[in-house]
């Protein structure tokens, strides 16, 4: 294929992924959106294939086939409350590719220098014989960045796969000594990079992706699991700034454009979880809740439980009912039963609505999906700032396997860990019941004084028993 | 163990401390229940309807005093059931020993322990047990509706056919459990209600129940220990009383409830503002008991002043209403005796180191036990509230301005530090570099722009499409793979291979979520 037409090829991909990614703004022309990032991708790896000096056809269309088989059943196999790992998983990958590729390019930087002839060079070489003198500095210095950040994102989700998977432990893990091995690894990082530049060669790469990714490892090991949804993002993030480097370093367009979006995507998710939580990027990064802070004295009292009859009771003659899910809510897989009850109570001409704090979950959005899943309807299901002033005016508000973000500490302590965190106002309901497996304290550790409200009610039990059975007493 | 509840014997008490529900609770306690023969006959529970849940009824009060060891009782003991109390019962009532120090004194010399309902503590873990909460709820409901039977209008107004009614005007001052219940019933009858308290942390619970509270602009909390109000010093009185009086011409209703622990009732409304009230206008105080907030108030009866406004001063409010307030208040009792109860055997313990247990006991073996001691735990306390002031317009629209020159200034400062940035890129850095640099930075802006708008609700789907996206490094491998090195060949095989899983997957799983999200 002729180099101007590959350029435009690649414009129109680029223009076919920024649709894809801002028809996300509603459900319905998302659904077309997807579309338009397919035929992207397939323009991109069609114009590249047929475009000059690449080979091996029998091998790319070998491995394309493996690939595209793999990711088919992944696809159809994968359980929704599995998201978060499958997006972590999938992550490594381009982590991982853009380590290979990054390495890659320094082998034909180096099988160019012993050379002394164009002959024979094919696709990516040809563009290297070009270049001049500082282009090349230039270029091992992008080379460096790929695979510094690309061995960061492999090894960081890799463990992010393992704990949101449950085969790593989720609580926060360090080395003694904590940090200073991270900033020890940087800095041997530096040392090597600065080696590389001077002529350290492939070894010199291959070391600085290993110390990174040990540095992606140690990172992530020592961040708990309710700050999950800001890792991912940032994982989401670094995958695509992985995917520029490597752009740049292929003097690649599309992979640059390409990796900025997926990048600044996932640096305004990561912004966005990070609000909700009321917590600085770096705080969550380096991991662990800040100082223990006071307890507050309203948390004296006693925790009143209440058996699925009285909720029942208390559903029948309300009006307005919200839902709280949060991440126990997937744990119990609780999700259909509590479709099945709205959908009953809606029939029932009860108003039944879904409140979702943006962290509610291990992923951004992930609440949103199981509920779609369930076959709730998304427009009865709410972000936190549509739905918070309604509370006041809600008969009965159910809080299913959420702690921390519906915590009044936040409002009304200034000393508790998560003061000025947003949260979702459901003490102010006329009624709020939890569902809860016990008395155990949420992912911050601290107390809930909401349990001891005088509105407050807790439903002691499995979520999912404890839908089921408010579905039989409903009948 | 034992218990039973005699008939009130009392004036007009027609109230019972246990109810045929309370009983069946009971027995799961492991108590055997009994109850005198017509006891909750006047509270709407016949002797059949205990008898049919297995409790014993009893013909006469000698025989269940002498039956039973607890004893459940709604008024204090009279002189004549003093006589039947013996050592060895324990007897639960509504005691007042503060007041009734004779009486007390009395009950004590019997040997028989006092448990009294008035002294539950003000803690949380209390609220349950709380039973002159539940009364005072029940008083508050029904001087609305003795307010209403005595007053000639509509609560709610009204644009009829033969005429407009306006809503009446209800002044509910005191706004604890009485008065706050006195709000709710009249705000859902469709009356316009103000309410006062010395309390300002109370305001936030007047505005929930649909009230307008009257804030009076004086730097003095009139909160005191436990939740209750305390007395108020000279100067506030006199503004307080001000703003009563410039109230009273234009109110249809009045209904007092403002009490001071251990104190007289403070005369709020006093003569003069009945008379300025309008003929037909009603007062219904609820503090007759303790000489009312009126000074009109005669208490146990309904008198009308001379320019025809009726003050009613009954103090029974709650026995009017005996089949609600007796199933409320054998529900407070029956808390009581479940925590008496830990083991639920039946076999109560009083253990006298609890905060709420040592509170209500007033005489045990021989002793008077009271006051008790302070609870170790604190009462519940709110932090107090500020009014909130409406901004004007000027300053909202002085402060949007100065946010509009805020963000101008941030976005400015940011455009020429990235110009300057990108003056300094091109300089240093080689031309082809810079072409891609723009390319870069050009697509983090759009990026920026279009992630804003993606909806909430569809992060996830974002997450998985994007890294669908980011498969796109498969384009690099591509360019690899036509290398005769064999190293250079694995890798990129391998790297086009997971990029595919990254693209397929991604993909796929997308618009496997996108199918699921489904309007109603």
């Amino acid at each position: 294929m002729h180099e101007g037409f590959l350029q435009a090829a690649y414009v129109g991909a680029g223009v076919l992924f920024i649709l894809s990614l801002g028809g996300l703004s509603n459900q319905e022309s998302a659904k077309r959106a997807i579309w338009y990032g397919m035929a992207g991708m397939a323009l991109a790896m069609l114009s590249t294939a047929l475009s000059p000096g690449i080979g091996n056809f029998p091998a790319i269309g070998a491995m394309i086939l493996i690939g595209a088989v793999i990711g088919v059943i992944v696809a159809m196999r994968v359980e929704m409350t599995g998201m978060p790992q499958l997006i972590a998983a999938l992550h490594s990958f381009v982590g991982l590719a853009a380590v290979f590729i990054g390495i890659n390019a320094e082998l034909a930087l180096m099988s160019l220098s012993t050379q002394t002839s164009d002959v024979g060079l094919t696709g990516f070489a040809i563009k290297l014989a070009e270049k001049s003198g500082p282009e090349i500095t230039v270029l091992k210095i992008e080379v460096l960045l790929g695979i510094f950040v690309g061995a960061i994102t492999f090894t960081g989700s890799v463990i992010a796969f393992g704990k949101l998977a449950g085969k790593i432990g989720s609580r926060p893990r360090k080395l003694p000594g904590g940090h200073y091995w991270n900033s020890l690894a940087l800095i041997g990082c530096a040392g090597l990079g600065a080696f590389y530049l001077s002529g350290g060669g492939v070894t010199a790469i291959v070391l600085v992706a290993v110390l990174a990714g040990l540095i992606g490892w140690h990172l992530i090991m020592g961040i708990g699991g309710a700050d999950m949804p800001v890792v991912v993002s940032m994982l989401n993030s670094y995958s695509g700034w992985a995917a520029a480097a490597i752009g740049f370093t292929l003097g690649n367009d599309l992979l640059i454009m390409t990796g900025a979006l997926v990048g600044s995507s996932g640096a305004i998710l990561s912004y966005i979880m990070c609000r909700a939580m009321n917590r600085n990027f770096v705080s969550v990064i380096l991991g662990g809740f800040g100082g223990a802070g006071e307890a507050s004295a309203d948390a004296a009292g006693e925790q009143v439980s209440i058996d699925a009859e009285g909720v029942a009771a208390a559903i029948e003659n309300a009006d307005s009912i919200i839902f709280v899910p949060g991440y126990g809510m997937a744990v119990a897989q609780a999700q259909g039963p509590i479709s099945e009850l709205t959908q009953r109570l809606r029939d029932a001409g009860k108003s039944v609505r879904f409140a979702i704090h943006p962290v509610a979950g291990r992923l951004p959005g992930h609440m949103n999906v199981l509920l779609a899943e369930a076959r709730v309807p998304y427009d009865i299901v709410l972000e936190m700032d549509e739905i918070n002033q309604d509370f006041p005016n809600t008969d009965v508000t159910i809080v299913v396997g959420s702690n921390d973000i519906v915590n009044p500490e936040a409002q009304e302590n200034p000393n508790s860990p998560i003061a000025g965190m947003p949260v979702l106002e459901v003490w102010k309901s006329k009624q709020v019941f939890i569902s809860k497996r016990g008395q155990g304290t949420g992912y911050s550790g601290i107390e809930n004084p909401l349990f001891y409200r005088d509105n407050a009610r807790m439903l002691f039990g499995d979520a999912k028993a404890s839908i089921n059975q408010l579905l039989t007493l409903l009948e | 163990m034992k218990l039973g509840a005699p008939k009130e014997i009392g004036e007009g008490e027609l109230r019972v401390a246990l109810t045929p529900e309370s009983a069946k609770k009971l027995k799961k306690l492991g108590f055997r229940c009994a109850i005198e023969s017509g006891a909750g006959q006047a509270a709407g529970f016949p002797d059949g309807s205990y008898s049919d849940l297995g409790v014993e009824v009893c013909g006469s009060a000698t025989e269940l005093w002498q039956t039973t060891d607890l004893v459940l009782k709604v008024l204090p003991p009279t002189i004549t059931e003093l006589d039947l109390l013996t050592s060895s019962h324990t007897l639960i009532s509504f005691f007042w020993p503060g007041q009734n120090t004779d009486l007390l004194e009395k009950a004590c010399q019997t040997g028989a322990t006092i448990l009294a309902m008035d002294m539950v503590p003000r803690i949380s873990r209390a609220q349950k047990l709380d039973a002159l909460s539940s009364m005072a709820n029940i008083s508050g409901y029904r001087a609305v509706l003795e307010a209403g039977n005595n007053f000639g209008r509509f609560f709610a107004g009204q644009v009829t056919a033969a005429g407009k009614v306006p809503p009446a005007k209800v002044l509910v001052i005191g706004a604890g459990v009485a008065g706050l219940s006195a709000i709710g019933t009249a705000v859902s009858l469709g009356a316009l209600v103000r309410a006062f308290d010395v309390r300002p942390e109370v305001a936030e619970q007047i505005q929930s129940m649909g009230a307008e509270f009257l804030f009076l602009d004086f730097d003095e909390d009139g909160s005191g220990s436990g939740g209750y109000a305390k007395p108020s010093s000279p100067e506030f009185r006199k503004k307080q009383l001000e703003l009563f009086r410039n109230q009273a011409p234009e109110l249809d209703i009045v209904i007092t409830t403002a009490l001071i622990p251990g104190a007289d009732a403070p005369k709020l409304w006093l003569k003069d503002m009945v008379e300025a009230m309008k003929p037909g206008s009603v007062v219904v105080d609820l503090a007759a008991e303790r000489g009312g907030n009126c000074e009109v108030t005669v208490p146990n009866s309904r008198v009308v002043t001379e320019n025809g406004v009726a003050v009613i001063g009954y103090t029974d409010f709650p026995s009017r209403m005996s089949s609600q307030s007796s199933s409320l208040y054998a529900t407070n009792i029956l808390n009581l005796v479940a925590e008496l109860t830990p083991e639920k055997n039946g076999s109560p313990v009083l253990d006298l180191d609890d905060d709420v247990l040592r509170g209500v006991t007033v005489a045990h073996a021989g002793q008077i036990m009271f006051p008790p001691p302070a609870p170790k735990v604190p009462a519940i306390k709110h932090p107090p509230l500020v009014p909130d002031r409406k901004p004007t317009r000027e300053e909202l629209l002085a402060a949007e301005a100065a946010r509009f020159r805020r963000s101008t200034k941030i976005q400015i400062s940011m455009l020429v530090a990235g110009a300057a940035f990108m003056l300094l890129a091109g300089y240093f850095t080689p031309p082809s570099f810079m072409q891609h640099f723009v390319v870069f930075l050009l697509s983090c802006f759009i990026g920026f722009q279009v992630i804003w708008n993606v909806s909430h609700s569809l992060h996830t789907p974002l997450m998985s499409v994007t890294n669908a996206i980011s498969g796109i490094i498969v384009v690099g491998a591509l360019l690899q793979i036509g290398s005769n090195a064999p190293i250079v060949y694995v890798l990129s095989a391998i790297s086009i291979l997971i990029a595919t899983i990254n693209i397929v997957g991604g993909f796929l799983v997308t618009r496997r979520m996108l199918a699921m999200f489904q309007k109603s």
